[in-house]
């Protein structure tokens, strides 16, 4: 199993570490020549969502990499990931890889002082730790979609078949339910 | 508490890894750094470059200009204080401020002590030198690190000697033994705690951004192969010829840094650079504030 990093931006180190804890094999995605031969998932982290969105433009990855996601790659998109992700969002007029039927709100919770950690229930794993760093939320979810977090009553992670998506960071603390959950989905596709 | 906001803190700096900060001084200079790929905007009254040749004293930049500035963008925005100037600090984290800069550039309020960065929630970004300075400014709460570099001048050699004494001292410390770690704690006067990090984890605790007269494309990615994680620009892109494309340039090279092909393609046609000025031409050394 081979699983890509977009490495644009942001907090992708924090994942390879992750995922290399749980024993899958990772590379970083910077340019074209990168995603050449198949890979089995994609992980988009953290990061800013403006910088990453117009790189992959402007890198020339954006139709590939959203092809390859319709075609069932399956992908893992956190904060900033879940905002290129979004088919929507509410208030930017901007959207990037627009393939997941979910309405996002950007730096919902304000500036740096609005960043806060909490516990909350993620699907049937139980309560894991969360940290919402400058974090959006989902406001509004179409057909097909399975929310699958909640919290202080807002949408924060969700599911649509090959896509997966959380507002908090599961990269930055210890532990690895999230990205378990996402190795599952790849050997399940 | 004060410890989840720490840890939150330094989360946001590793969000901003790969990325490239701007300086800027107006709403419309912060929209074009958005629009070519800022990660964040630091928000000051002059850039260095106009600090130095002015001359003088110089603070912490008028809070109503810095809200004209987080108005104008969505990406994190960041300002200076003066090293030891706490109350000013109190401001920028009253007015929400993403990051505080205690910053060399701005004439220092404190001869002797820094700020007690633990006191506040905002997170703080400080300059060092050399790993001394850096688990220093971390022990007092600095939650990312930069190089200091010589702002202002377009000259990376600072930046470059910084980068190298930094990484340098990191890999002396993995490799030492617990007795010498003791030793080399009170040597360099950090913290046993701080310097045990640095030998298990091969590098600091927080994010280690390059800062100090990048000017190009070839600056940055230099930086980047250099072990930065992230780059500052200062005076290099809106004293150039032509920002925007500049800045562009340079958020491409920081996350190319390693592909000379591309590297060469971005340096290509950017006008005219910042005028540097050397070294041994510049009478103020900002990297002497705060040691």
């Amino acid at each position: 199993m081979k699983i890509g990093i977009l490495a644009l931006q942001g907090a992708f180190a924090e994942h390879e570490k992750m995922l290399g804890g749980l024993g899958a094999e990772t590379f970083e995605i910077r340019q074209k020549r990168d995603i050449e031969t198949a890979f089995d998932g994609l992980i988009i982290p953290g990061g800013e969502s403006t910088v990453q969105g117009k790189l992959l433009a402007e890198l020339g990855l954006t139709d590939r990499i959203r092809s390859l996601i319709k075609s069932g790659l399956p992908v893992f998109g956190t904060c900033a990931g879940l905002l290129l992700l979004a088919k929507r969002i509410e208030n930017d007029e901007h959207v990037y890889l627009g393939t997941m039927d979910i309405t996002a709100v950007r730096n919902a919770y304000g500036r740096q002082l609005g960043s806060f950690s909490a516990v909350g229930r993620f699907g049937d794993l139980g309560e894991i730790p969360m940290t919402f760093i400058r974090a959006p939320y989902i406001s509004g979810v179409g057909d097909g979609v399975e929310i699958l977090s909640e919290v202080e009553g807002r949408i924060a992670a969700a599911r649509q078949s090959n896509m997966l998506v959380t507002a908090f960071h599961p990269e930055l603390n210890g532990s690895k339910a999230v990205h378990s959950m996402f190795l599952d989905m790849i050997k399940a596709s | 508490m004060k410890n989840e906001r720490f840890e939150l803190n330094k989360n946001l700096a590793q969000m901003l890894k790969g990325g490239v900060i701007m300086d800027v001084t107006t709403p419309e200079q912060a929209k074009i750094a958005e629009a070519a790929g800022a990660c964040a905007v630091m928000a000051l009254e002059r850039i260095p470059a106009d600090i130095r040749a002015a001359g003088g004293v110089s603070r912490m930049s008028d809070p109503k200009m810095i809200k004209g500035i987080q108005n104008a963008v969505t990406i994190p925005v960041m300002a200076k204080c003066r090293i030891g100037h706490f109350a000013e600090a109190q401001i920028l984290q009253a007015i929400e401020i993403d990051y505080i800069d205690e910053s060399e550039v701005l004439s220092p309020a404190d001869d002797k002590y820094h700020i007690d960065k633990t006191a506040f929630r905002v997170p703080f970004v400080c300059g060092a030198r050399d790993l001394g300075e850096a688990l220093r400014r971390i022990n007092e709460g600095a939650a990312m690190i930069r190089t200091k570099g010589e702002p202002g001048t377009g000259d990376v050699v600072q930046a470059v000697r910084h980068m190298r004494i930094m990484q340098s001292e990191i890999r002396r410390f993995g490799s030492m033994s617990a007795d010498e770690l003791y030793e080399a704690a009170k040597e360099l006067a950090v913290p046993y705690d701080l310097a045990v990090y640095v030998h298990e984890n091969k590098k600091l605790p927080v994010v280690n951004f390059a800062a100090g007269g990048v000017a190009t494309p070839a600056d940055a990615a230099l930086m980047m192969q250099l072990g930065a994680e992230g780059v500052f620009v200062g005076s290099g892109i809106f004293k150039s010829g032509d920002p925007e494309k500049r800045a562009a340039a340079i958020v491409k090279a920081v996350t190319n840094y390693e592909d000379a092909d591309m590297l060469a393609e971005l340096s290509e046609d950017l006008g005219e650079a910042m005028v540097g000025i050397n070294e041994h031409e510049i009478e103020l050394i900002m990297e002497e504030r705060g040691k």
